[in-house]
């Protein structure tokens, strides 16, 4: 149990690098790294979580009474998500530009193209 | 109870996380991304992390697999121009078209619907 | 590179971070230990300055500098979209063409475009207070515009969403974050220091000094982005036709 959050997202890592390097689809690729990120913020969370804490938010827990998470990790989390969206975006953008010019997403066959 | 909580969400994001990267089809693969964004808001809910919740779940379960799907339909059109008229420019993501379904017949998705403006 | 060089790359690479890792799991705080003295010193300053969310106290108070970059990372990854997906040589724009929408969905979505927009706000405004802030709730509110699309047609979209206005307002919010910023150099302190308002009532929306605007100019720059993004990828899915096709 100690460790279990740590190896999932070590696995959803694992399991994203593997689909980066056997897609056959750009935009399958793109949904790749997005699962690649998804692992560090189960990473991130984890390390912060507390057995029997509470989110750290005051408006309705007095301060003081109940033990709290790590709010500096879920900050750097929420950053992350939103900021992960728009990169994923861009890759999805230069997707589309190769898609226009070499009318093709298969990474494979665009290195034949250049080789 | 609250052990048991973390290890299913923990177990049922790796399996759609697994799942994400097995379905090789982009389409596809925008639907299981949505199923992992949420069962990651899930997650993180029982992580008390209510803010990373809730901008998961904005996040990950409408703006990227929305992104996704519409990549794959301009990616899809613009890959056969001359032979994909058929798919023409109706309703955004509306158009489901198939993998792989190979030229249209004309007049099978209205047509020439996009060919004049 | 061959596809077999290719795996074999993979495998050794993947069994060589499998370890690691694994070893480094172990040596890791255990997952639920009490002690995260990081997080008690940012609760104890977020209590000083009257902020009720301690993350939304972490993001634009005690680490602001950071979500700057973060914020800067968005708007460059917008910019880079908005300059790949442009209409280019040899492509014509069509316009789609309106298409009867079943009753019911469009009622309800009519009605639920102003609740959408609603949370959305109700997100922002109360980042500092409750769950939420300006990343969640500009999302929020930049894809409930999108409820017009399914509900009515991709023209009743584009007249309340003119692609150059949100543009405008992508950049004010990170000009309002920047201008925040040196406002604090100004009043006698640092650069993005919380030093300049009063810190107001705990628990009531004024509170926290600048992290409310602050959470104001980012929940303006994410909805702003979100929207244009949206239009870029829409108006390539939707209106731009490759011209060399007919």
């Amino acid at each position: 149990m100690s460790v279990l959050p740590y190896l999932a997202a070590g696995w959803m890592f694992l399991a994203g690098c593997y689909g980066l390097a056997t897609s056959r689809h750009l935009v399958h690729a793109v949904g790749c790294l997005a699962v690649c990120q998804s692992s560090t913020y189960v990473l991130l969370l984890a390390v912060g979580y507390r057995t029997g804490g509470t989110a750290p938010v005051f408006s309705d827990v007095r301060p003081g009474s109940r033990p709290l998470v790590d709010p500096v990790v879920q900050a750097l989390t929420l950053t992350d998500v939103v900021v992960g969206a728009t990169v994923t975006a861009l890759l999805l953008a230069l997707v589309v530009q190769v898609a226009k010019r070499h009318g093709t997403v298969d990474p494979d066959e665009l290195s034949e193209l250049r080789g | 109870m609250n052990d048991a909580l973390v290890v299913i969400c923990l177990l049922l994001v790796a399996a759609s996380a697994t799942a994400a990267v097995a379905v090789r089809d982009p389409e596809r693969q925008a639907l299981v991304l949505a199923v992992l964004g949420l069962s990651l808001a899930v997650l993180f809910t029982v992580f008390q992390a209510p803010d990373v919740a809730l901008s998961q779940l904005a996040v990950g379960s409408v703006l990227t697999p929305l992104l996704v799907l519409l990549s794959v339909r301009k990616v899809r059109r613009g890959a056969g121009p001359k032979t994909r008229r058929g798919t023409g420019p109706d309703r955004g993501g509306r158009d489901r078209t198939r993998p792989d379904a190979g030229p249209q017949p004309p007049g099978g998705r209205g047509g020439r619907d996009g060919a004049t403006g | 590179m061959s596809r077999r060089l290719r795996m074999l790359l993979l495998a050794l690479g993947g069994a060589g971070f499998a370890a690691l890792f694994a070893a480094a799991c172990l040596e890791l705080p255990h997952f639920g230990a009490a002690r995260h003295p990081y997080g008690e010193r940012a609760v104890h300053a977020a209590l000083a300055r009257h902020t009720a969310n301690v993350v939304s106290a972490v993001n634009f108070d005690q680490r602001a500098f950071d979500t700057l970059g973060e914020e800067s990372i968005l708007f460059a990854a917008v910019l880079g979209t908005v300059v790949l997906l442009r209409q280019t040589r040899g492509e014509r724009q069509v316009r789609p063409e309106p298409v009867a929408v079943a009753r019911p969905v469009r009622r309800y979505s009519l009605v639920m475009v102003p609740v959408a927009l609603l949370t959305g706000l109700y997100v922002v405004a109360h980042g500092q207070l409750s769950p939420g802030g300006g990343f969640q709730g500009g999302v929020v509110v930049a894809t409930a515009l999108h409820l017009l699309y399914i509900g009515v047609d991709y023209q009743a979209l584009e007249r309340i969403r003119p692609v150059g206005g949100y543009e405008v307002g992508d950049a004010a919010g990170e000009a309002a974050y920047l201008v925040l910023g040196a406002a604090g150099l100004l009043g006698g302190s640092a650069f993005l220091a919380n030093t300049l308002l009063p810190y107001g009532t705990f628990n009531t929306i004024p509170s926290g000094g600048t992290v409310p605007l602050l959470n104001a100019a980012i929940g303006m720059e994410v909805a702003c982005a979100v929207v244009v993004l949206l239009a870029r990828f829409l108006d390539q899915a939707v209106e731009i036709v490759d011209g060399s096709g007919e």
